[in-house]
This record gives structure tokens, sequence and C-alpha cells, in this order.
């Protein structure tokens, strides 16, 4: 499988995105491209204007609501598809519903995996990550700082139950991002409650389609839906952090406010943003599962492209003796 | 300790002051009076004398966690505390078990026996607890051990809780937490005790501190209602003296940041010596027929023993404003104009030249006075300060009776060249900067400036600085020439300690000059143009 160094790289950035010419296509492109092949429906993933785009079928609705209507080919998890030189392959990313690796196999031998973002935490909202094996990994490293370790999901559920039932008097708003985490929360939560959630409207379309993809979640409810003047006291309610500090947050009088969120591990990112509570959820590998992930797959050359990239290179390099670069990509890495 | 970090917590999760009063209440109602006494010195800002430097503790976090020591350093820096970053790293992912132990023992246990100990002892110690306490519990030992812990509640608040729970006067509590105290049980009885008359001795009293000027002037009403002063540019201290068994009389002088100030000001204390029983608020200056520049003050503020040859060469004065004591009487609820009455004469009876009277500053309109503060640079003073002459000195920072009306401050264009994470809530974001000048073909550092801009503006430019680092020296970047910022100062020197020749006092950045390019920055040739017009 080993290849010597004159073979051209399988995948590389270009002003498009990230490229793979053995095969003509672009993975999570942010210019419109012929082919592209995306991870998940994420903003900094998925942009429009490209010809065709291939991606797996649980997560071809939420592309659809978010890009509207483009030429997509659903994938399985697994199904294998022939681009010139090069096999393509869709595989579990555990990120969000329908979120994918790329896997790349060459003739001539060689796999490269893309993982775009991933995590290993457990997530009854979409399949779990897989373990691709391949020679070279490219890998996100968002959270790739050894002070990046999650708690465990059941924990954070609990203190959220924890932080809601503690304030019958107040709204609670929490802030998470519509896509992923808001359903994520709304399915944690379901172990301790069976109350009504309410929701920002730009996370009622979304939630609706992650139940019609059969996932479990606690039973929502519009904020729109509510009369003016509604006493919000003792509820809670599911809000994109853009929704913080905006009029449709006086709604919600002396509301106690919360933000679901790796970043939400470090104290300073938390009163830096002004919110009362930090819940520490994320969607993204953490240090631990970042490393385990580079072990598991047996790369023994990984690229990073967005996130703490250069922390991550430096100790693979010296610590686990992995020969890695950084790539230079357009991926946010910010949100989570 | 578990307590304790209950109420840390609480406190940390909400900016309501209510409720912040509400679980410091709780928490010093359901603790003995050790626990009580180390949680106001802990709440108030007090720190211990670090046992243990931070750049030691670095080191044993990296052997600790077992990860190399740029990892570690580079954590710290995106953390941004290092208490914190400690916690974050021991955190193996296992539960452990609640933390046993009052706050008290685990400040004598915990930090205080670790002194005397040899260094590997103290490693042990330390290390133990952290592969033990649980998170929250760990962050706190931490910032036990290296010194201040910020809980987002200001003395005053811890002062408000203690007055409402022992019902006594906040003025009364606000004094007994002036100054240095041993957290003990016997100090937080006291704390919470009925007055008593032979308690005065040398604490001083609160400060009545002044706010900037948000109107016009004229807004104040008549300027009759008024009492003008220059706003010097010295240390702000009170000085109590008090008679002795034997002449001259006792005499203590504080900071407005509380710390006693014994025997660096020997002239000052000599003149005081003389004077009746009285507690005076005034500016301590560099004097010599003249206030000299505040560099020159500056040369004394750093020696804690003075030599004869800076005596010589840089006597210091108290100028005298507020009489808050007399003659065993506390005169604060009296109105200002009948203070100064009394002041003007205790400082004519006293012939001393290192006790002065801070002169008032009359004119018949408040045109006329504003026009004697744009002069306020050639008396080499900040601007005035405006009282009310029926005000009651009041204790800190109450809006309506003072004011500070400031001189503009001056301003130049200078260039984005290096920048460094902030801490705290700052801490992952690049808000340190160094602004520098153009000279020739090259930039020579002129200030740095740790804030000024929105949060909008810090985080707009922390992505700016990511993209366009030139080059990495640990936390610091430097930075492509390209972002023009306006900084702000209050005054301008010669230096030898800089490499422009030159020292800005206190720079800030005024604006963000999106407007202007590098090449529209003021030069270093400007800025010495500035250096002669203003510089002292």
């Amino acid at each position: 499988m080993t290849k010597d160094q004159s073979t051209p790289p399988l995948i590389v950035p270009t002003d498009q995105g990230l490229y793979c010419a053995a095969g003509d296509f672009h993975i999570d492109p942010w210019r419109p491209v012929p082919r592209a092949v995306l991870t998940h429906a994420h903003a900094d993933h998925a942009r429009t204007g490209s010809q065709r785009y291939f991606a797996q079928a649980d997560g071809v609705p939420l592309l659809r609501h978010r890009l509207g209507n483009q030429d997509f080919e659903p994938l399985d998890y697994g199904e294998r598809r022939r681009f010139g030189a090069v096999r393509v392959s869709l595989h579990s990313a555990g990120h969000v519903l329908g979120s994918s690796q790329v896997r790349v196999e060459h003739d001539d031998g060689r796999v490269w995996v893309f993982t775009g973002d991933f995590k290993r935490d457990a997530d009854p909202t979409c399949a779990p990550f897989e373990v691709v094996p391949c020679d070279t990994l490219i890998t996100e490293a968002t959270f790739a700082l050894p002070c990046y370790r999650w708690p465990p999901v059941e924990r954070v559920g609990e203190r959220i139950h924890h932080w809601w039932s503690a304030h019958p008097d107040r709204p609670c708003v929490l802030f998470t991002y519509a896509l992923g985490k808001a359903q994520r929360v709304l399915a944690a939560l379901t172990a301790h409650t069976d109350r009504t959630v309410h929701l920002h409207g730009a996370m009622v379309p979304l939630t609706e389609l992650y139940r019609r993809a059969g996932v479990t979640m606690l039973p929502t409810e519009p904020v729109s839906a509510l009369p003016r003047g509604h006493d919000f006291s003792g509820a809670l309610i599911l809000a994109p952090p853009s929704a913080a500090g905006s009029p449709w947050m006086r709604r919600f009088k002396n509301a106690s406010t919360g933000f679901a969120s790796g970043w939400m591990r470090i104290r300073g990112n938390r009163r830096r943003r002004g919110y009362d509570y930090g819940f520490e959820l994320s969607d993204h590998a953490d240090w631990p599962a970042l490393l385990r992930t580079v072990r598991d797959c047996g790369a023994r050359t990984v690229l990073t492209t967005h996130g703490r990239s250069d922390e991550l290179v430096r100790y693979l390099r010296e610590v686990e003796g992995v020969d890695a670069r950084a790539l230079s990509t357009l991926y946010g890495g910010e949100d989570d | 300790m578990q307590a304790f970090a209950a109420l840390f917590a609480e406190l940390d999760a909400t900016t309501r002051t209510r409720v912040k009063l509400d679980a410091m209440k709780d928490y010093f109602e359901q603790v003995g009076p050790t626990d009580g006494a180390w949680a106001v010195y802990v709440l108030t800002g007090r720190r211990m004398k670090r046992l243990i430097g931070a750049r030691k503790l670095r080191d044993w976090l990296g052997e600790a966690s077992g990860l190399p020591d740029w990892l570690v350093e580079e954590t710290y820096q995106h953390v941004g505390d290092l208490a914190e970053t400690v916690s974050l790293l021991m955190d193996d992912g296992e539960d452990r078990p609640a933390v046993e132990g009052s706050l008290a023992e685990w400040v004598e246990e915990g930090v205080l026996a670790l002194r005397g100990l040899d260094e590997q002892d103290q490693k042990a110690r330390v290390l133990a607890h952290w592969r033990r306490l649980p998170r929250s519990a760990c962050f706190l030992y931490n910032k036990l051990l290296t010194g201040s812990l910020r809980v987002g509640v200001s003395r005053g608040l811890v002062e408000r809780a203690l007055a409402e729970l022992s019902d006594r006067p906040r003025a009364l509590i606000a004094r007994r937490l002036m100054g240095e105290f041993e957290p003990s049980a016997d100090f937080y009885r006291h704390l919470l005790s009925e007055e008593r008359r032979e308690e005065r001795d040398g604490q001083p009293y609160p400060f009545f501190l002044a706010s900037p000027l948000e109107s016009e002037p004229p807004s104040l009403g008549p300027l009759t209602d008024w009492q003008a002063e220059w706003k010097w540019d010295g240390i702000r201290a009170q000085l109590i003296a008090r008679p002795a068994d034997a002449e001259p009389n006792q005499v203590w002088l504080w900071s407005r940041g509380e710390e006693p100030m014994a025997g660096r000001f020997p002239e000052v204390e000599a003149a005081a010596g003389a004077l009746p029983e009285v507690v005076l608020d005034g500016e301590l200056v560099a004097w010599k027929d003249g206030v000299l520049p505040f560099s020159e003050m500056q040369r004394r503020i750093q020696r804690k023993k003075v030599g004869d040859k800076l005596l010589r060469e840089v006597p210091v004065a108290f100028l005298a404003y507020d009489l808050l004591e007399y003659q065993g009487r506390d005169w604060r609820a009296r109105p200002l104009s009948e203070r100064r009455a009394a002041l003007e004469t205790l400082i004519a009876d006293t012939d001393a030249p290192a006790l002065k009277l801070s002169p008032t500053v009359r004119a018949d309109d408040w045109a006329a006075l504003a026009a004697l503060r744009e002069n306020s640079r050639a008396h080499r003073v900040e601007g005035l300060m405006l009282k009310r002459a029926d005000s009651p000195y009041r204790s800190g920072r109450v809006r309506g009776d003072w004011w500070k009306w400031k001189l503009d401050p001056l301003t130049l264009d200078a260039v984005l060249l290096y920048a460094q994470p902030g801490h705290g809530r700052r801490a992952n974001l690049y808000t340190d900067y160094t602004l520098a000048v153009p000279d020739g073909d090259s930039y020579v550092p002129i200030a740095k400036a740790y804030s000024g801009l929105t949060d909008q503006e810090i985080g707009q430019l922390d992505r700016w600085i990511r993209r366009n680092t030139v080059e990495k020296f640990g936390p610091v970047r430097s930075l492509r020439p390209h972002q023009v910022f306006e900084i702000a100062f209050e005054g301008i020197q010669p230096s030898s300690r800089h490499k422009s020749g030159i020292a800005l006092r206190f720079p800030r950045i005024a604006r963000w000059r999106q407007d202007l390019t590098p090449d529209q920055a003021d030069s270093l040739t400007q800025v010495k143009e500035l250096l002669n017009a203003f510089g002292s």
C-alpha cells in the first residue's frame, strides 16, 4: 500500500476546497464545482452552487432544507462509488444526523480518509463513529488541546435538567446550534422528563426532520405558537446563539441563560459571552478521541484541517511518531 | 471546602447582585468563624504570600499530566488561568469523591503547611491533591495556592452581605476590612461585632472616589455650589496622626490600595508628627518649588527605603484636600465647606514644607474655569476636581458629589505590531497589543495597550490576527503591519528604558482607524515633536 514520495497526494486543498484529482471531485467545497461530496449539512461544509452533490441518505433532507433544491445523490454508509481511478464510500462520523467520513481508495491501493467533523461520544440522534483503517487520515482539530475532554453526555443531560428544574419562576433559555446540538439535547433530556420544550423558529424544521428520521426527543412547541405576553416562567427554550441579545429575547423576562457547547469547558469563554451557565456538550472529538482515532485507523500520515492544527501536528510528530502536517482550509472550527 | 465550592459556583453563575448577596449570606450563616474569616479574606481579593511560583507549578503540571512542556504552555495560554489549566489537565475522566474538610483546613493544611517543606515534599503534597480532588475543588485549591480568586463579587458587595448579616452599618464593616488583617476566628467575630471606641487607631477610613464627569459642567448648576481643585498626578493617600504617649504623634500613611506606606515618605511622616489628632485625605507628589513630573515621583515609589540623596533630589509633599477626623471626632458627615475651612486653619498652623494645602481653583464662571483647565498641563496636573460644597465625605465610588474633570488625553495613530492573548475572560482572545510607529523602513514599539475596543471589535481583530501572523514567539505573534489604532494617553516623557526613547502614560486604544494605512500613522519624528511640546 505504501508509495514513494513522488506519488502526488490523493487529496489536496485548492481554491475550491479539498480536491481529489484521480476521481475529479471535491469534498465540502466552498466554491461551486462539478461534483461535490458532502460530509454533513453545517454551513461551513455545505454550500450551494455545485452541479451535483453526493451525501449520505439520512443527511439529504437536512441538506435540502439548508441548500434548497439541488441535484443530490444519496448514498448509504459503506456503499462504494467509482469516480475515475478511485472508489469513494461514506462512513458514519457520529457528528450529526447523516454526517460522514469520506473514504477514498485509489486503484494503486492507497486509502485516504477525511473525517469531516466527527465525535466518538454516545449520541442517540445519529449513527456512531465508524473506525475506517487508512494510510492517510485528514482530520479536524477543532478541540485539539488536552484541556478538552468531554464529561459523559448523561451527566450533562442531568445538569441541564437540574438547571431547568431549579428555576420554576424564570424562563431557562439554552443556546445551542440549531442543527444537531439542539436535537441531541432534546434526546438526552428524555431520560429525565417528558415535558414540552419551546423552540426558536430556526430549530423547528430541523427538529421536525430529525423526528421524521425516527429520532426520539422531548415534545416541542414553537415559541411563535404562543400568544404575545405568554409567561415563560419555568419553561425551557432552545435558541441559536445568534438570538442572544436580540429583540427576540425580550419576551423571556428575567431569563436564566445557558450555552451548550464544547467551548463551555473553559470558564473564561462562558464569562466572556455572559451566559449564566455553561454546559460542556460538543459534537466534535475531544483530545483523547482525536488521539484514539489516529491510533485506531492506523494512519501513518495525518493531515489536519481546522482548529488547533499546529498543536495536534506537533504532538503527533513528537510524541506519537506519526508523520503529520496542517492543511489550510476554510472550515469554521469555532461553531459547536 | 465543599460549601465554599458551592458558593463559588453560585457566584460564578449569576450577574444578579441580589442572588450574590443571598448566596454569601447563606454561606456565612452556615460556616463557623474561622471559615468565615478565610472566606472574607479570599472574597475581598486578598492573597496569601505566594508559596510556590507559577513557573514551578507549570513544571510540576507537565510531569503530573505526562504532557510535553510546550503543550502545557499552549494549553495554559489558551485557558488563560493556571489554576483552571491544572484542574482541566488533571481531569482524567474518572469520578472523584467529594472533597472533605473545611475551607480553613484547606488553607492551613493544604496551603500554609507547605511553608518550610523542601521542594520534593511540597511537590508530593500538591500533586497528591491534584490527583484526588474533583475538578471544581482542584480549581479552587490551586487558586488558594497561587493567589487571588476573582469571583465577580466586588469588595463592596461582600461588605453589604456582612452588613446585612450582622445588622451593622456597612461603613463600619468597610473600615474594619481596610488594610491588612489576620483571617482568624477572632477577627471574624470582631468584624461583625458592635463598634468600640478604641478600635479606630491607625485603621484608615474608606476613600471617597470621584467619577469621571460625563456631561458639560454647567449642567451641574451654579459654580458657587462647587469647589474646584487641581487633579494631581500623584499617589492618593490617607494620613492618620494620633497622639502617642511621648511626642511626637504616631503617624500612619495609607495608599488608596490600602497598602501601609510606613517609612517610605519619612519627610511627610515627620511633618505630621506636629499635627493635632487628625485624619487627612490628600495626594503625595514630588515637590520642589512646585510639583515635579510623575517620572520623578516614580523614583520614590519604587523605594521601600529612601536614601538621603534621593530625599534631597526628589522631596515629597502631602497635599491635603480633606479632613475626615479632627480631635477624635468623625467629620465625614459634615459639609465639605466646613471641613475645608477647618483644614485650611489646620495646615496654616503647621509650618512644614512636606505638608501643604491643595489649593482651590477659583473662577468667576464655568467658562473661566474651563479656560484654567485647558492650562492643566502647564501646571503638571491632570485637570480639575469638582466637589459639591455641601457634600459629606462618602465611602467608595458614589456618583454625584465628586467629579473628575480631566484634560482630554493626547493622541497619536500607531500600527499594531505584536499581539498576545489576554487572561481570565479574555483568555484565548488576542487582546494585549503592542503598537508601533514607523521610523524610516522599520517600526519602533511605542506602547502596549490592553483595552479600549468593544467585544465585537476584539473578536474581529482576533480573527484578523490569527490570519495575519508573521511569526510566533511562544504566546506572542508578530503581525503584518496593517492595522492602525488611535491611542490616547495622559502624558509623554523621555525614557531610557524604551527603544523609542519615549514613555507614554496610561496608553489605551481610543479608536480603530480602519480608514488609515500604516504609512498614514504618526512617525517617530512626529512623536518626538509631541514630546518636545508636552514632555515634562
